[in-house]
């Protein structure tokens, strides 16, 4: 018996190609790969372009003009990161539990309105001092948050209910719950909005600024960013540095080796579901405290599902995803610059779909053999 | 008088797995119209050379004949259409199709028109010839175990075998359901099929094989034994092997007080149905007390139960006195009840995490690798360095992923997590299963060591010469509950106790 069997089609090469699995991943592989997907993706976007006839390296140099060209634009990149960088957190620490949060989106729109609901019901005044008026935003937004995750988290501890389904519905339970607020109780004069936020609800910027410090002058950038930032730190740190980032990481690996450690799963659950809930409730709170300025229908382009393929790409690395929103939040901003403004959108297409497909590389090593 | 046709030959066949001769230059025959069982412990090699022989995995060498053909499978395709149908452990159906939908999944025909009422005559014409009563339009999801095993007979009835092998038919049948199993097999070889039974239950092999192979360590002990001509001690003997025990130095020592005391226990398994039945057990300081019983007896949920991940119907687990019946698992490792479990790559360690992570599992809520919420990693990773030394846990780093360690390796990393925290009492299941000879050796001087300490140590093994040549005392577990001790080391008595024949 031989002990290799080859097929037919493979003996016409004068070589044959086989994928051996890697025991061992060296720690710089990863971001190389990932690199040489995204040109491999630039590249096929290229040649698309050219072949409808258009000139790839005039799109390219417009895209990078429009969301890296300048310190202004740069700075409306950074403010379409923001939000994704913490929608990419929220996910990114569910995901490491392997229990799939689709509904981030749901939780960014609860964490919106929790944050209106301080400025709106209202539970402050105009004169307010900022100092109370931001944090009490930022923990209603994110208690709301968390209640949106605290929902599937017991549903999934109690009855085992499937998470991806139950995120996935609340998502759309947001939405309406939202809707009733801006077309009922907030509305502003009958439009679908509520009245713009008074100033003391907003994020500063850095426009704000520009009396001290002239080069700021126009720039958008606001807090949000910060806290985004922070949020990064604050989540690498949970999952590398602490305890309970370590259970998190072990129920993820293998949940009945938890199980045997002692770890208490379901408990687990319910708090990582919050605390991603509430991730994306900041997310939602800082882009309409520093973006929007009020509460209304059209606050996030798909935030939290596009936080999904921020975390996945991120390798659900904290500092990656900062990198991986910065990316996508030019592409978001190439979009408007752009025409036909599909272009940022497929080639943000073309991208995720090699940076998935570059994962192969990484399991398995690429073989060229001489046929005997 | 016609010497018997035979219908397959299997002959040198070797299978090697990385690290492991699965199968060494094995010899097997099949008769026509026989039941032929393969006997042989967890890990014999049994199941792999019927993989093989089904298609599903390729000999490196040896050939194969069947009906009189030399054959090469590379896929169990091949083998169906040479007439070879192998029944798995784990059924392959889809719970929300009907039987006859099963059936015809992944046949070439029909090929585009589905008649079922056609099909479903057929399938039930072939129930009716070979007793496999099963109703045809019935969805999987609703059929009991024991009629969806008839469906996996059925369809490879119907797919025109006449060579069936059944791997381990009867582990997942009640007794009701392996008599009804046995009346069908039987009558199957009536009608001229041909049946190797896999199995490690002397009795049922007893029971139903007209001849038995024995395997023991990837090699056959002993080919076309009669079970007329036989006995089961005879058979549990070939199963165990004659060669001279391994003895290992033991100490004399004289027990302690009780530690782990197991008081009237009840459980069910995962089905729901009884597997430990009122069991008694106690286990002193500083020794060993070794658990024998065939495989699914009520082993596996004994050790669940006492380490908190199974909960108790009824009854009491005692550890130096505190009662940790239903107690979360964090209790019993707080209060030094260590565990080594069966399955050591899917319970035992966490495959994609780093060595460190492993090692810390039963340590890092206490100080100095937890320090309040946070985990300190230079404690971590020097703890983790220290154990890797002493232990001799051969690795590229401590940052290395679990999964690429060798069984052996593994073992000594779960060991050495396991007698770092210190335990009052150890419960250490199959510790040695799939090791190799030096590996074993290593387990076995560690476990000594620790019985040396005052550990009391419950060792729950398939491998008899294991439990004769460690433990202080021998019990034997029967259907859930213990039903006798051998402290003389009477290897006969234990063989009856474990059948159940006393």
């Amino acid at each position: 018996m031989s002990a290799q069997p080859s097929a037919p089609a493979q003996r016409a090469l004068p070589f044959r190609v086989r994928f051996v699995p890697r025991e061992i991943v060296p720690g710089w592989l990863p971001a190389l790969v990932s690199l040489g997907a995204i040109v491999l993706a630039l590249l096929i976007g290229a040649v698309i372009l050219a072949l409808v006839g258009g000139d790839p390296i005039a799109a390219y140099a417009q895209i990078a003009r429009s969301s890296f060209g300048s310190v202004a634009v740069f700075s409306d990149t950074l403010v379409k990161a923001t939000p994704l960088i913490l929608v990419g957190l929220a996910c990114a620490i569910a995901f490491r539990m392997r229990l799939w949060n689709i509904g981030a989106e749901g939780q960014f729109f609860l964490g919106a309105w929790g944050a209106s609901a301080v400025v709106l019901i209202p539970l402050v005044s105009n004169t307010t001092s900022p100092w109370i008026v931001i944090p009490l935003m930022m923990v209603a937004g994110m208690a709301a948050g968390a209640l949106w995750g605290f929902i599937p988290g017991i549903l999934k501890a109690r009855f085992n209910v499937n998470e991806i389904i139950s995120t996935l519905m609340l998502n759309y339970i947001a939405i309406a719950w939202n809707n009733y607020f801006i077309f009922g109780m907030w509305s502003e004069g009958g439009f679908q909005m509520s009245k713009t936020f008074p100033k003391n609800a907003w994020l500063p910027r850095l426009a704000d600024y520009a009396r001290s410090v002239r080069a700021f002058s126009g720039l958008t950038t606001h807090l949000g960013l910060v806290f985004a930032l922070v949020a990064a730190v604050v989540v690498w740190f949970i999952l590398n540095r602490s305890r309970w980032g370590y259970e998190i990481r072990l129920i993820g690996d293998n949940p009945r080796a938890a199980q045997y450690a002692g770890i208490p799963i379901a408990r687990h659950t319910v708090l990582v579901l919050m605390l991603s809930g509430a991730l994306a409730g900041l997310a939602g709170m800082s882009e309409i405290s520093g973006v929007v300025h009020r509460l209304q229908g059209q606050i996030s382009p798909g935030y939290g599902f596009t936080g999904i393929i921020v975390a996945w790409l991120a390798k659900l690395n904290p500092f990656a995803i900062i990198l991986v929103s910065i990316l996508f939040g030019a592409l978001i901003l190439a979009g408007r610059e752009i025409q036909p403004s599909g272009i940022p959108k497929m080639i943000q297409g073309i991208i995720l779909v090699c940076l998935i497909a570059s994962d192969f590389l990484l399991r398995y090593r690429v073989r060229i053999q001489r046929v005997r | 008088m016609i010497e018997p046709s035979s219908v397959i030959q299997m002959r040198g066949i070797v299978k090697r797995f990385p690290g492991v001769l699965a199968s060494d230059h094995v010899d097997f025959e099949l008769r026509r119209g026989e039941i032929h069982a393969l006997l042989g412990e967890n890990g014999a090699g049994k199941s792999t050379l019927m993989n093989i022989l089904a298609g599903l995995y390729r000999a490196d060498e040896g050939t194969i004949v069947v009906h009189d053909k030399p054959v090469n499978f590379s896929s169990p395709r091949q083998a169906i259409q040479a007439g070879i149908g192998m029944i798995h452990q784990h059924f392959m159906l889809v719970p929300s199709q009907s039987v006859t939908e099963n059936i015809l999944l992944g046949l070439d025909h029909p090929r585009f028109r589905l008649r079922l009422a056609e099909n479903e005559r057929r399938v039930a014409e072939l129930g009716e010839q070979f007793g496999l009563k099963v109703d045809p339009k019935a969805k999987i999801w609703q059929l009991s175990v024991g009629e969806q095993q008839r469906v996996e007979i059925l369809k490879m009835l119907y797919r025109g075998a006449d060579i069936l092998i059944l791997d381990e038919p009867t582990a997942v049948l009640g007794p009701a359901e392996t008599e009804q199993l046995f009346k069908t097999l039987r009558g199957m070889t009536t009608q001229g099929k041909s049946i190797i039974f896999i199995s490690h239950k002397l009795n049922e092999v007893m029971a139903i094989a007209d001849r038995v192979t024995v395997m023991r360590r990837g090699k056959v002990t002993a080919a076309d034994v009669s079970t007329k001509s036989t006995s089961t001690a005879e058979l549990a003997r070939l199963m165990v092997g004659r060669e001279v025990l391994f003895r290992v130095q033991k100490q004399p020592q004289t027990p302690g007080p009780v530690v782990l005391a197991i008081e009237d226990l009840t459980a069910t398994n995962d089905r729901g149905l009884p597997a430990l039945q009122k069991l008694n057990l106690q286990v002193h300081a500083g020794e060993i007390v070794g658990l024998a019983g065939v495989a699914g007896n009520g082993q596996r949920e004994l050790a669940e139960v006492a380490t908190g991940l199974r909960r108790a119907a009824s009854g009491r687990i005692l550890l130096n006195g505190e009662n940790l019946t239903n107690q979360p698992v964090r209790r019993a490792i707080a209060r030094g009840l260590a565990h080594v479990p069966e399955d050591r790559n899917r319970v035992g360690s966490s495959p994609n995490l780093s060595l460190t992570d492993n090692m810390i599992m039963k340590q890092y809520l206490q100080s100095p690798i937890g320090r309040g919420w946070q985990l300190d990693a230079g404690e971590a990773a020097a703890f983790a360095q220290r154990l890797k030394q002493s232990y001799e846990i051969s690795a590229p780093s401590v940052e290395t992923q679990a999964r690429l360690l060798s069984g052996g390796n593994l073992q000594r990393l779960i060991l050495a997590r396991e007698i770092t925290a210190q335990p009052k009492a150890m419960i250490a299941m199959q510790p040695t299963q799939g090791l190799d000879v030096g590996a074993v050796e290593v387990v076995h001087r560690l476990l000594l060591e620790q019985r040396q300490q005052g550990v009391a140590i419950l060792l729950i093994s398939e491998e008899l010469d294991e439990l004769l040549s460690l433990s202080d005392r021998v019990a034997v577990i029967y259907e859930g509950a213990i039903v006798g001790e051998v402290t003389d080391g009477d290897i006969e008595k234990i063989g009856q106790l474990m059948t159940g024949s006393v």
